[in-house]
């Protein structure tokens, strides 16, 4: 078993919690200093850097969200000028507003080496050559994968997504043995490969995939890998965290989360930690981060976390399987949707009525989203030309706001359930088996 | 004579089985008999568009019943039983502009007609009045 770090990787618990206790207070110390929304959250509970000498300490700091970062919106959370920055991402947020996030030389070459140990781990190196189908360009994906592959000196093919035909091609041509991309997308390319004929296993080197980007079962990753002889490591990560961050070893259980640069509680409802391996809230702060630093940020997702020694020899704690979302966040094709942009669009048009149900579903393991919408029975034509052409506008303004396609439908006023109180938008029908 | 415009009821009944079964029961119920119809489908609803004996007191019946229903104004343009007698105000309306949205045929005891929906039914009664081609008054139905 190789490592990028071993000595840092293979430290003792009682060594990486004492190193995380006292990043956390240089954190605090710091962020206390030169943050004025931090110093604020901490004098709104009457709490000083001093106060925190414990974890116990910290966890009294109140957490932030992402409505934190939509209120600051775009930089308010920055703690250092743009001359120190040398890169900026920006992610998808709610209500159209999206999230800016900004990183020094250091915070790239932390992610980089975050998705190094991880890449070292699954037994990638600098003879692998890496086909990247992660979008490139403001999404973290498709740059994370691309320095830390670097970083190990693997060979990376920057195709970025989309373009199966091509992406299938070089497949073959190219001496690939590592495919990144969402597990839909992969699911997308081995249904191509079958229908024209092309197998994986003979035409293709390929021999190891990193899937992520959004949610999937463990009996999917199996399925995947039966039929298509292609071993496939799960990795985690959020462009407030860096990007992509935390992947699996060989031993494919769970994703090693990186003790000294990240400190990660699970957190029960009422903001007690649960006990290890019990599922829960995941709240992480980042003990390196530099220009936008994350303290105590609640993302959402509800997972548990292991500090046994993993079989690989790695002692930092194991991420398991993301098992939902604490908020009404769904995750489309590996982007993020809140049903409050949906209803946001539906809001821009008076001939639509309020009443609307989203349904998820996923043939072939790729997501689809269908909108249903009333209109209002005023605006209702009997000009079927111009009912079609309204449901394009409406598609094509929903796709501007989502940034992935949504099959809109609309359907006559009352036809949609009425709920009293609490309206259940959502119906997902994904079926991960 | 002046020529006619006949209010046409456009009944929508969403794409799912038994939708319109459901529709023509209710216009059992009301007593409503259709002199003709037709159907169309937008892709998430279909519109049946049909001519009845009394269509105002047709709509009031079917509102009430929550039956979602509008009216619509259409042309019916009197046609012989011989071959191309459309075309005359087919031809009318392609040489003045007006746009023909969908038609659909009847045939009566006494007469028979085709019904249109144009996109300017003012001009298009106009033009037809002007060429002397009838149309079939709500009586003649």
């Amino acid at each position: 078993m190789e490592f990028w770090e071993e000595e840092i990787e293979t430290m003792p618990r009682e060594q990486l919690e004492a190193m995380q206790l006292d990043l956390i207070r240089k954190k605090v110390a710091e962020m206390y200093e030169v943050s004025e929304f931090f110093r604020g959250r901490m004098q709104s509970v009457g709490l000083t850097p001093e106060d925190i000498q414990s974890f116990e300490d910290f966890r009294k700091i109140p957490f932030m969200t992402k409505s934190d970062l939509r209120d600051n919106y775009p930089d308010g959370l920055f703690v250092r000028p743009y001359d120190e920055l040398v890169r900026i991402h920006v992610s998808s947020g709610t209500t159209g507003r999206p999230t800016v996030v900004g990183y020094t030389r250091t915070d790239v070459d932390n992610w980089s080496n975050s998705l190094a140990r991880g890449m070292t781990s699954l037994g990638m190196s600098s003879k692998d050559f890496v086909q990247n189908s992660h979008g490139y360009g403001l999404f973290t994906g498709g740059l994370g994968i691309h320095y830390g592959s670097e970083l190990v000196g693997a060979t990376v093919l920057p195709i970025s997504t989309g373009n199966t035909s091509r992406q299938i091609q070089l497949l073959q041509d190219l001496p690939v043995s590592v495919l990144v991309g969402t597990p839909s997308y992969l699911f997308h390319i081995a249904d191509v490969c079958d229908q024209t004929g092309v197998s994986i296993q003979k035409d293709t080197k390929l021999r190891r995939a990193i899937a992520g980007g959004e949610p999937w079962s463990e009996s999917m990753r199996q399925k995947f890998q039966q039929r298509t002889g292609v071993k496939v490591f799960n990795c985690y990560g959020a462009s407030e965290f860096y990007g992509p961050m935390f992947l699996e070893c060989e031993a494919q259980d769970g994703l090693h989360v990186w003790a000294d640069l990240c400190y990660m509680e699970i957190l029960d409802d009422e903001g007690n930690p649960v006990p290890d391996g019990e599922r829960g809230q995941i709240v992480v702060t980042m003990l390196k981060k530099e220009a936008f630093p994350l303290i105590r940020y609640k993302i959402g997702d509800i997972s548990s976390l292991e500090w046994t020694r993993c079989s690989c020899g790695r002692t930092h704690p194991r991420l398991m399987r993301i098992s939902g979302r604490s908020d009404d966040m769904l995750v489309v094709r590996g982007v993020n949707v809140f049903p409050s942009q949906i209803e946001s669009v539906i809001g821009e048009f008076p001939e639509l009525s309020p009443f609307y149900r989203i349904t998820l579903t996923n043939p072939n393991y790729m997501d689809e989203m269908i909108v249903e919408v009333e209109f209002t029975e005023e605006s209702l034509k009997e000009d079927t030309a111009q009912v079609n052409q309204f449901t394009r506008k409406v598609s094509s303004r929903l796709k501007d706001i989502l940034n992935i396609k949504a099959d809109v439908r609309l359907v006559l006023p009352g036809t949609l359930e009425r709920f009293e109180g609490k309206a259940k938008h959502v119906v997902d029908n994904r079926n991960y088996d | 004579m002046a020529g006619n415009i006949i209010t046409q009821l456009s009944i929508f009944v969403n794409n799912e089985p038994g939708r319109l079964a459901q529709v023509v029961a209710v216009l059992k119920e009301c007593g409503i008999n259709m002199l003709a119809f037709n159907l169309a489908e937008s892709t998430e609803f279909g519109i049946l568009r049909t001519i009845v004996q009394d269509p105002e007191g047709s709509f009031e019946k079917l509102r009430n019943k929550g039956v979602i229903v509008k009216k619509t104004d259409v042309i019916g343009i009197m046609i012989e039983d011989t071959p191309g007698s459309l075309m005359g105000a087919v031809d009318l309306f392609a040489a003045e502009g007006v746009n023909i949205e969908y038609g659909y045929a009847y045939t009566g005891r006494q007469k028979s007609a085709f019904f249109i929906r144009v996109d300017d039914s003012e001009k298009a009664i106009a033009l037809l009045d002007r060429e002397g081609i009838q149309t079939i008054s709500p009586e003649e139905i």
